[in-house]
């Protein structure tokens, strides 16, 4: 590490965030429990203890209880689904897809939407009317209404085309993910517009805009190269609750039917396909990828509810 | 102020066509609505007449007009699954619908009003902390698993409520209802909570702070001062001048209520207009699909509608700002 990199980790960790985020407990809880997940996310296939492939799963294992319960068998700690699956490396593999889905989602929202928003706050005239009522319009829907809408369509074009030999060797199944991601993230880019919209325009007041304007740079340079790093403290916020938001989306419309399919489950689909049993008594099925899917979108709320507040002025004391 | 409603007029003029040419397309393109509507043995010949009759030889931008003029009749063509016109199966579907949504309204209101007001006169209870602390974690919980958890509870466990379907109805010649009966009452109960409660929590929470606002005020301590009794004071001249803005969002959130029943009618197999469309798309069924599309943009574009125009009588300040 180099001298000027040494002070520069010092002055983040001499930072108002660094010294916000140790004095709130919950923040840590959240912190560490995030990161947890995504450990067991990215490291699923060297811990989960079972294969849950179709190939390497007995049917014989079926429908297991959890271990401590007195039919449970030691193999399996929360039990089996009833393709004799292992729920615990389920909940690894799909904690995977539903991330994926997640941060894929955020990350498209997010360039879609902080480019029109800064595109829109730059030009002003009609270009910002035009993306802005563009914007005003599709916040008018809920976001998930617009998801869903975007995903059922896609889904019964796409089955339509396979059905009629069009599209071939492609069934719905393989391209279900990035469905989500392009349906979750068109419905969520308004929200960034808007942001990055505003803080464009409060940019362009500044000093450093106008040098950079006499200095003769082209208007991209200026929005990607002085602009946009002035604008990561709101983004980052938007974007933290949008992937609670976006991980909450896909777990719906995956319980809706619309979303992952069984083969390779998101949490969503494990929730979906455990709710059939659960009349049948076999409650463990739905419980765990929901208490997963529980502690995974409340920790990272939590980190979003702190972000905001840390990175707020106004609540600054 | 003219002008201003002329513009709304124009954008919701702009979302509605946006919405149909998307039907459209989805018609033009998706799926053989021949082949759909006739039997295997249908000749080539016969398919062609048939062709012929729906107007699918014409030009697009007629058959996009076409489209356009039937939809503003209500007739969105046949359904490919149900065999039956698609106006019929909506109208035989909406009323459920609406009902889920009108009562889950009314507890939404009903039960957040209460709240925020209880817990805005006992701000320093730890029962009052408690429920704004519990309210802030159901907000960020998925509908579908609070729904799947009132359904293990109650219908799983206890066996108190029927976690499926609608119940008994009463057939009151236009509108096939199932709030004149017991067991109907029975069905609903648990959706309409379900449904309601991220309503309920907003409503909460706004009335909470509005309240607090209000008993800070000098009429409020003058009324005190009277000697009113403290129900009168709270409930009588506090709560009514709170309610104003809490109507007003809990107007606008209306259309919220319509797109989460879809959710909500998935969990509890509710036959509303919802579930209808998830089994089309499943069933790759395009006129249901198209004409439900339609619908959802109708309700919200009207609901926005009507939000911005109440919001232009009651605030008169917006008059000025926007002409």
């Amino acid at each position: 590490m180099t001298q000027k990199e040494q002070s520069r980790l010092r002055v983040f960790l001499d930072s108002d965030l660094v010294h916000s985020f140790l004095r709130s407990p919950l923040a840590i809880i959240a912190a560490v429990t995030t990161l947890a997940c995504f450990a067991v996310a990215a490291l699923a296939p060297l811990i989960a203890p079972h294969c849950i492939e179709p190939v390497c799963v007995d049917l014989m294992n079926g429908l297991n209880p959890p271990a401590w319960t007195p039919n449970g068998a030691p193999d399996f700690p929360l039990g089996t689904d009833e393709q004799g699956r292992d729920i615990l490396s389920a909940i690894f593999y799909a904690s995977r897809i539903s991330l994926i889905v997640g941060f894929a989602a955020v990350g498209f929202g997010m360039v879609l939407g902080v480019a029109l928003g800064i595109i829109a706050g730059y030009f002003g005239g009609w270009v910002d009317t035009l993306i802005m009522r563009l914007a005003d319009m599709q916040l008018t829907f809920p976001s998930i209404l617009i998801a869903l809408l975007i995903a059922g369509v896609v889904r019964s074009v796409i089955t339509d085309l396979a059905d009629r030999g069009i599209l071939v060797g492609v069934t719905f199944e393989d391209v279900a993910i990035f469905v989500l991601i392009i349906a979750i993230g068109l419905s969520d880019w308004p929200r960034f517009a808007r942001v990055a919209r505003g803080a464009t325009m409060v940019e362009l007041n500044k000093g450093y805009v106008a040098a950079a304007k006499v200095l003769g740079l082209p208007s991209r340079r200026i929005m990607i190269g002085h602009v946009l790093p002035n604008l990561m403290g709101p983004i980052l916020v938007i974007a933290t609750i949008g992937l609670a938001l976006a991980i909450i989306s896909e777990a719906t419309l995956s319980f809706l039917g619309v979303g992952v399919p069984p083969t390779n489950p998101s949490l969503g689909t494990l929730i979906r396909i455990g709710n059939e049993y659960l009349f049948s008594g076999e409650w463990w099925i739905t419980l765990f990828p929901a208490l997963g899917l529980v502690i995974l979108v409340l920790s990272v709320n939590i980190i979003g509810d702190w972000l905001r507040d840390a990175l707020n002025p106004k609540l600054r004391r | 102020m003219f002008a201003y409603l002329v513009k709304r007029i124009f954008q919701s003029v702009i979302v509605m066509l946006a919405v149909s040419l998307l039907s459209f397309l989805l018609f033009a393109f998706v799926g053989d609505p021949i082949s759909n509507l006739v039997g295997q043995d249908t000749s080539i010949a016969e398919r062609e007449v048939i062709r012929e009759n729906l107007g699918l030889n014409d030009p697009f931008y007629i058959q996009f007009l076409s489209l356009i003029g039937n939809a503003i009749q209500g007739d969105f063509g046949q359904s490919w699954f149900w065999k039956k016109p698609v106006h019929e199966l909506i109208a035989g579907r909406l009323p459920v619908t609406l009902e889920l949504v009108f009562v889950s309204a009314i507890i939404a209101m009903g039960l957040g009003v209460l709240l925020g007001v209880l817990t805005a006169i006992h701000r320093y209870h730890w029962s009052a902390r408690l429920l704004l602390t519990v309210s802030l974690i159901g907000v960020s919980l998925p509908t579908f698993l609070i729904g799947i958890g009132l359904i293990y509870l109650f219908s799983v466990i206890l066996g108190w409520l029927p976690s499926f379907g609608r119940g008994e109805t009463v057939d009151l010649g236009f509108w096939q209802t199932s709030l004149l009966s017991a067991d109907g009452w029975a069905h609903i109960i648990m959706p309409a909570f379900t449904l309601s409660l991220f309503q309920m929590t907003l409503v909460l929470r706004l009335t909470r702070t509005e309240m607090l606002e209000t008993l800070q005020t000098d009429f409020i301590k003058f009324a005190r001062a009277r000697g009113l009794g403290k129900g009168t004071v709270y409930y009588r001249h506090a709560l009514r001048n709170t309610l104003v803005p809490v109507i007003t969002i809990a107007g606008l959130n209306i259309g919220l209520l319509v797109a989460f029943s879809i959710i909500t009618e998935t969990v509890f197999q509710y036959p509303g207009v919802g579930l209808m469309f998830l089994k089309a798309v499943s069933l790759v069924d395009i006129p249901v699909m198209s004409a439900y599309l339609m619908l959802v943009a109708l309700i919200f574009v009207s609901i926005n509608f009507i939000v911005d125009v109440l919001y232009f009588v009651v605030d008169p300040r917006l008059r000025t700002q926007t002409t």
